[in-house]
Parts: C-alpha cells; sequence; structure tokens
C-alpha cells in the first residue's frame, strides 16, 4: 500500500517536473495578450461605465476622433484623419476617414453627433457626460434647461466632416477626445435593442455588440473571461498584431499575483503591497509608473477648531511624506510637493509642502493650541484597507510625536466612508483623486465653491475667481501661470493636506512589446505586441 | 408524506415573504446608496439615475413594485452590473457553484464518513487518534489558508493545476477539495461520535450476542442511524456548499454565486443583495424539507407529522 503510494506521487511528481508549456508560452505563439483587469465591468456600454477595467476594455474595442500616440499619449488621428481649428481656438472641424463599424456599416459624422445627443441625454443618466461639458450648450442640454439639440454645438456638416463648436478656447480638447465618453456608439444598432437613451440594453452583449476599434467583443463571461478579437472591418488593421486580448476580472490581487506567476498572465492590474519588496528585485517584471492621481488627506473646515488655517497648516507641515513612502507605500511613490502631479500638460505647481516642526509648532500655538494644549482629539477618518490604516496611523503617531496632539482614528466600509465624506460628517479623512484627463483643470477646479469632489466646506471667492479665468485664457503658458496663482491659494488655505502621487504598480512579462510608461497608465493596443 | 411536504411548502410562503421585507428594508438602511463613489455624481445625474431604477418612488410604493415583480419570479436589473438582470446573474453564476458544491460534498461525504467510521470502530485508540487529528486539523485550517498552500504546491511547484480560473474540468480540483476539506472534517466528528453513541446501545449488543459478524452489525445495523447526526448536518451545509463559498470563490477566481453574496452588499446592489438572499433562503428551506424526509425514512421513530 505504501508502496504504492510512493510510486504515484513519484510519478505525479516526475509528470510535475515535465515541460508542461505555460499558457503565457503559448499565448505569445498565438499574438494573445492576457490582462488581468481588476474586476468584473458593470458593463461595456462607454456612456454608462465609469471605471478603469471598463475603461481598458473599450479601448480595445473602439476609437475615438483620435487615438493616442504608444508613447506619451498624445491625440494623433483615429477616426478623424485630420482637423483644423478656428483661429480663436472654439471650433474644431474633423475630416473622418473611411472607417467601419464591425458590421460593416460606415462610421459617419452623424453617427458621433447622435452619440453625444445619446450622452448628454437626461434619460441615460451617463455619469461621466461632464467629460463634454467644454462643448457650446453641451451642460445646458443634459440639464434639460435646453430642449432643441440643435442648439449644441455638434453638426455634421456631411457624411465625414464634423464640426464641434466650444463654450471657450480648451487647449486639452483634443487629450479629451481620447475618454471613452468621447467615443461613437453604434446608434443604429442600439436602437435595435430599446430606445436609445435607455440604459442597460442588451446592445452590449457578445453578438449584439457593434463597435469600431481594433478589436470586436467575441466572449463575456461574467466574473471569468472577456476575449476581444481583432476586428477584420478596423480601417488601420495592418498595424494590429494581436489576434486577441483575453480580459480576466481577477478582484483579488493575491490570487493574480499567483496567476502571473504560474503564467497565467501577461500583465496584472496591481501588485499585493506586501510583495513589492520582493518583485522590486526583479525590474524585468516589475513596473511602477509615474501615474495621474494624488493621495491626500481632506479636512472638513466647517468644524470650528478646524476652520483655522494655521493649524491646518501646522498639520501639513508636522508630516513626513518623504518616510510614508519609504517606509510604507515602498512602490516608487513621491512625495506631494503640491497637489496636482507635477508635469500634467507640462504645469509644475509652487513645490510648497514640507517637513517642519518648529514652524509647525510656532503656527499651532499662534492658532491657540501651545504644544497641542485644549485642542481636542481629531479624528482620521479612512476606508476599511490595510493600505490606508498603516498611513492613518503614521499619521497619527508623526501628529502626537511632534504637535502634541491626540489624534483617534476611525474606519468605515467604503459606501458608509464615501456617504460621510459627502455629508461633511468628518473631521480629516482620506481621499485619492486621478485625473480624468492630462491637464490641471482636472485637479483644480473640484475645488470650485460648491463643486461636487470638494466635500471639505472650504470655498474661496478668489480661487473660484482664477479657475474661470484659466478656463477663458488663450495664451497657454498664461493660462498655465493662472492655475499656478489658484494652487497656490489652495496649498495657502491648507483644506487639503496632499501625501504622495501614485504609481501604477504591476507586473509584465518580458515577453509584451510595444508597451510603455504612460500617465494614465493606458497602452494603445493596435501597437502592443508579443515576442517570446 | 404528500401532505406533509405541501404543508412545509405552504409554509415556505410566508418565511420568504418575512426575509424578502426584512431584507428590502434592511439594505435601505445601510448608509450609502448604490450611486455613491469616489468621484461623486452632480445632483441632475443622481436624481436621473434614481429615476431609471425607480429610486425616486416613496419607499412603500418601491416595496410593493418589488413584491409585484418577485411573484413573476423577476429579481429586477442589477444596479452594479447594468446591462444584467438579477436572474441572469443568477442563473449564470449558480450552476458554478453547484457543480464546485457538488464535488466538495462529496469530499466531504466520503473522506469524511469514512474517517469517522473508521475512528469509531477503535475508540482511543492509535488509529482513532489519526482520525480525529485529522478532522481537527481540517476544522482548524481556514480555507483562506488551505486554498493558497494548495496552489503554491500544485499550481506553482508542480504546476500540475493552475493558479485560477474556472476553464477545462481539472480547474475543479482544487476549490473543491478546499471547500469540502473542513466540512468532511465536521462530517467524521459527526459520524464517529453517532457511530460510538449507536455502537454501545442494546440491539447491537443483541446482534453481536446473535453472532453477527462485525462487518454486518456496522453496515446493516448501525450505520443507518449512527450516521443521522451527518444527515441533520447535511441539510443546511449543502445548501451552504452549493451555494457557494466568498473565500474559495475569490481565492481560485471562480465566477460562482458565493461572490455576488457579499459583493453586492458591498456594492449596495439592493436588487442583488434581495436576489440572492431570497435563492439562499429557499434552498436552505428546501434542503432542510429533503433532509427531514430523509431522517423519517431513516429513522423509524419519526413520523411525518
Amino acid at each position: 500500500m505504501i508502496r504504492a503510494a510512493a510510486i504515484f506521487v513519484g510519478c505525479a511528481l516526475l509528470a510535475g517536473c515535465g515541460v508542461r508549456q505555460t499558457q503565457v508560452a503559448k499565448a505569445d505563439k498565438e499574438q494573445i495578450l492576457l490582462i488581468g483587469n481588476g474586476t468584473e465591468p458593470q458593463d461595456l456600454d462607454p456612456q454608462v461605465v465609469t471605471g478603469i477595467p471598463e475603461d481598458n476594455i473599450l479601448r480595445a474595442l473602439f476609437e475615438g476622433l483620435v487615438s493616442e500616440d504608444p508613447h506619451d499619449l498624445h491625440p494623433i488621428p483615429g477616426t478623424a484623419e485630420s482637423w483644423d481649428i478656428s483661429p480663436d481656438g472654439k471650433v474644431y472641424t474633423f475630416r473622418l476617414r473611411e472607417a467601419k463599424w464591425t458590421n460593416g456599416d460606415a462610421v459617419t459624422a452623424d453617427d458621433f453627433v447622435q452619440s453625444y445627443k445619446r450622452i448628454l441625454s437626461p434619460a441615460l443618466a451617463s455619469e461621466y457626460n461632464y467629460m463634454l461639458f467644454p462643448v457650446k450648450n453641451a451642460e445646458a442640454f443634459s440639464k434639460g434647461d435646453i430642449k432643441d439639440f440643435g442648439k449644441v454645438g455638434f453638426r455634421a456638416l456631411d457624411d465625414r466632416t464634423l464640426q464641434v463648436t466650444l463654450e471657450n478656447p480648451t487647449p486639452y480638447f483634443l487629450s479629451l477626445l481620447n475618454h471613452y465618453s468621447w467615443f461613437a456608439v453604434p446608434v443604429r444598432s442600439i436602437v435595435k435593442f430599446g430606445r436609445l437613451d435607455e440604459r442597460g440594453t442588451r446592445w452590449t452583449r457578445p453578438g449584439n455588440m457593434v463597435s469600431n476599434g481594433p478589436f470586436r467583443l467575441k466572449t463575456w463571461k461574467t466574473n471569468s473571461i472577456i476575449v476581444v478579437e481583432k476586428n477584420p472591418y478596423y480601417w488601420d488593421k495592418d498595424r494590429v498584431r494581436l489576434n486577441a486580448i483575453k480580459f480576466f476580472p481577477i478582484d483579488n490581487s493575491s490570487s493574480e499575483e499567483r496567476a502571473f506567476r504560474s503564467g497565467q498572465l501577461h500583465v496584472t492590474a496591481t501588485v499585493p503591497l506586501p510583495k513589492i519588496d520582493i518583485y522590486k528585485k526583479k525590474p524585468e517584471i516589475f513596473r511602477n509608473d509615474t501615474y495621474l492621481g494624488t493621495y491626500f488627506y481632506r479636512i472638513n473646515v466647517t468644524k470650528p477648531f478646524l476652520k483655522q488655517k494655521e493649524l491646518r497648516q501646522a498639520l501639513s507641515l508636522a508630516i513626513d511624506r518623504e518616510s510614508i513612502v519609504t517606509n510604507i507605500t515602498r512602490a516608487g511613490e513621491k512625495p506631494a510637493t503640491c497637489f496636482t502631479p507635477p508635469g500634467t500638460a507640462g504645469y509644475y505647481a509652487k513645490p510648497v509642502l514640507r517637513t517642519d516642526i518648529p514652524a509647525a509648532k510656532a503656527l499651532l500655538a499662534k492658532a491657540g493650541y501651545p504644544d497641542g494644549k485644549g485642542l481636542p482629539p481629531i479624528e482620521i477618518l479612512y476606508n476599511n484597507d490595510e493600505g490606508h490604516r498603516v498611513i492613518a496611523e503614521a499619521l497619527q503617531e508623526m501628529w502626537h510625536k511632534n504637535l502634541g496632539v491626540d489624534v483617534q482614528l476611525n474606519n468605515q466600509e467604503w459606501k458608509v466612508y464615501l456617504d460621510s465624506q459627502l455629508q461633511l460628517a468628518y473631521q480629516i479623512c482620506r481621499a485619492g483623486w486621478i485625473g480624468d484627463y492630462v491637464d490641471p483643470n482636472s485637479f483644480l477646479d473640484m475645488w470650485l465653491t460648491g463643486g461636487g469632489n470638494n466635500e471639505t466646506g472650504w470655498s474661496n471667492a478668489e480661487y473660484d475667481r482664477l479657475i474661470a479665468e484659466a478656463g477663458r485664457t488663450t495664451d497657454p503658458a498664461a493660462r498655465l501661470g493662472v492655475f499656478g496663482k489658484a494652487e497656490s491659494i489652495l496649498l495657502d488655505e491648507m483644506p487639503i493636506l496632499p501625501i504622495y502621487f501614485y504609481t501604477s504598480k504591476y507586473l509584465l512579462s518580458p515577453s509584451v512589446k510595444g508597451w510603455f510608461p504612460t500617465i494614465l497608465n493606458q497602452h494603445p493596443y493596435k501597437f502592443v505586441y508579443l515576442q517570446e | 408524506m404528500v401532505r406533509f411536504i405541501l404543508r412545509r411548502l405552504l409554509e415556505t410562503i410566508p418565511v420568504l415573504f418575512v426575509i424578502a421585507t426584512l431584507t428590502f428594508f434592511g439594505v435601505r438602511l445601510a448608509p450609502g446608496g448604490p450611486f455613491s463613489a469616489e468621484k461623486n455624481v452632480t445632483p441632475e445625474i443622481r436624481r436621473n439615475l434614481e429615476a431609471h431604477y425607480g429610486l425616486n418612488k416613496p419607499l412603500y410604493r418601491q416595496y410593493f413594485d418589488y413584491m409585484g415583480s418577485l411573484l413573476h419570479g423577476d429579481l429586477g436589473p442589477s444596479f452594479k452590473y447594468s446591462n444584467r438582470t438579477v436572474n441572469e446573474l443568477i442563473a449564470e453564476s449558480f450552476p458554478v457553484s453547484l457543480e464546485l458544491g457538488v464535488y466538495a460534498l462529496l469530499i466531504a461525504l466520503i473522506i469524511g464518513i469514512a474517517a469517522g467510521v473508521a475512528a469509531s470502530m477503535r475508540p482511543n485508540s492509535a488509529s482513532d487518534y489519526l482520525a480525529s487529528s485529522f478532522s481537527m486539523a481540517g476544522i482548524c485550517l481556514p480555507t483562506f489558508v488551505l486554498g493558497p498552500l494548495l496552489i503554491l504546491l500544485f499550481a506553482l511547484r508542480l504546476h500540475f493545476f493552475s493558479a485560477q480560473g474556472w476553464f477545462d474540468p481539472r480547474d475543479r480540483i482544487l476549490p473543491a477539495i478546499t471547500l469540502g476539506a473542513g466540512y468532511a472534517a465536521y462530517v467524521a466528528r459527526l459520524a464517529r461520535g453517532g457511530m460510538l453513541d449507536v455502537l454501545s446501545r442494546d440491539f447491537i449488543r443483541t446482534a453481536r450476542a446473535k453472532g453477527a459478524s462485525e462487518t454486518r452489525i456496522l453496515f446493516r445495523h448501525a450505520l443507518k442511524a449512527g450516521l443521522l447526526p451527518v444527515v441533520s448536518f447535511l441539510g443546511p451545509a449543502a445548501a451552504g456548499l452549493l451555494t457557494g463559498s466568498f473565500v474559495v470563490e475569490t481565492i481560485f477566481q471562480a465566477p460562482g454565486l458565493g461572490r455576488f453574496f457579499v459583493t453586492a452588499a458591498l456594492n449596495r446592489d439592493y436588487t442583488m443583495v434581495l436576489g440572492t438572499v431570497l435563492f439562499y433562503a429557499t434552498l436552505i428551506i428546501l434542503f432542510n424539507l429533503v433532509v427531514d424526509i430523509v431522517l423519517v425514512c431513516l429513522d423509524p421513530r419519526l413520523k411525518f407529522e
């Protein structure tokens, strides 16, 4: 009996040692990219979804007016082969190429106009419709103030000419077009499955879905896999070298890391925190690219004692950001010296954030709390997550040690935390912000008085005026200068405590080529290929 | 027996009604809603979203609407996965959990009963201690430890299996063992206890006195009564196993129903929470009914009442 068992185990071990080809090796030969894609997408309607996993898939399925350069994502011709910009910077005229949908129909200028009508229609309730608000009357139409879509700045001059009229000259307009909210959707197919402006119809199912990008939808199994295959109707199909992409919605980072290690994935969505130190020693597969996002804390300035600017400034000066990125996050994050990540579309805010304990103590005394005396305990709110907890604990320790301030920690489940933040039912809480597009406006217009994502109760008339002024300024350098002034006000008033700038950390198989570090962590698939 | 089954099925209706009502209002008491996100939506969009899903109506109205469609078996659209309905999501994911659960249940029963019976044959002997220690270890070793350990050994070191996914038949093996191990341990302990109890009864002594062989005593006389505790445990256990395990399905990325139990609540996907809870409740009630019927068949002291 024991001998039989030993023989069985021996055979099994031998079989295991054999050259069982990994799925990655097999996929390399077949030019199939295997991507760990975080979570199950909520939908594949570009005008309904909001997340990054959805974005990763939609970029394979659709193409907007412009496409993006694989190295730095600058706009290059996409469905539009060329465009003109009027001298006042307000009218863009796009010439469309002879592009086709996956059902063989031509992509027309009217498809774009009808798509934009759809995303702006109140019934669809598209959460990203504000991406179109730079367009004349788009916001008014979306709110129902204007009923006639003819008044909105979209015009199909002929089948292949689209004219877009903006409210104000918007220097980052072309890079907005790379966002999926600006993609055209197959309006003639959508109406087969329901009203054009109806959410959640079956048009996005495999077999029903029509798209115009380098790939088309083949398979979609919930929580299991999404397969897209090369689109034979795509205008630039000769450039596309991948035959297919498989997206795996692996929502557990440890499972995903094991899948990568066992050769099931070319790319992961993330790296589990405890594994970062190990992978840092393997630079050939570990990537930590600069990312357009800032990790920060909000301060609720409506709370009586947090109203004092000096107290908020003291708290900021007492944070050792360098120590947080080197000892806690450890994946090459940069300590925040301002709020907008430096270099966003050529914009650099004054790097004013620093650690200065004596200055912090002096400010605290000035606020009326010498050595923290008389200050009630401050509560930090964060959502349940190991990574957020350790940073909150570090702040607790720093403020206690450096300022004598008593800090309590409070963690809440994600949706409860979001609710508390929205209701201003917190004192100080952690937050993160990822830019929607590469422009300082995406980081600065959120702090306008009453802005939907302000959530600090902070308001400053001069700041509001400067952001509005930046929106009207045509000269690019002058515009960045105005943003600089606004951000200086923000960082002096301190309704927020920026901590660090994000990196996107993930594992990438060495066989993936044509994949470059980009600030939005987007990698145009038509330039990607596999080489063993 | 038919009357018994019919009566029990009729009793199910008010139970499910109460569960649906409590869940409907309970999930709405939780702070945050299906549309809260890191990036806040504008008040106009929120209003439009709420209008689309009927959340702008008074709560009692929503409740009656929901109960109305529930009567037709319609569990509504998922709030999170906007192009799928709750019925579709359950129909797609339940077969995965069912398959995984059946394998796990088989593993639990075969290993558990064998170990439990073996242990009871020679109580307090070395083989008893061995079987009992194994089952203790099975109970103590949680799935989130056992699963990654199995993956480490069999997928990453030996390359017998994939580390995750639910694509080819081999992908079923590790999750089934992980899920079944803990239940096998429970079954073993219950079987051992039940058998020990039965083996000390008078009728077994009578059988022995009549000269029946140990094998005959075990299989003909003792097993049927000795496994009664296992059978009662099987009802809730089977419902639990067959509707999926969040942990095991997450570790192995099996696209089963178990993951929705947790994610639906975290997403405040109201209809999905209700759908999964009602589905689970129905299964538990049905399995308990089946267990009661089996118990009556096994135990002559019980009657359909």
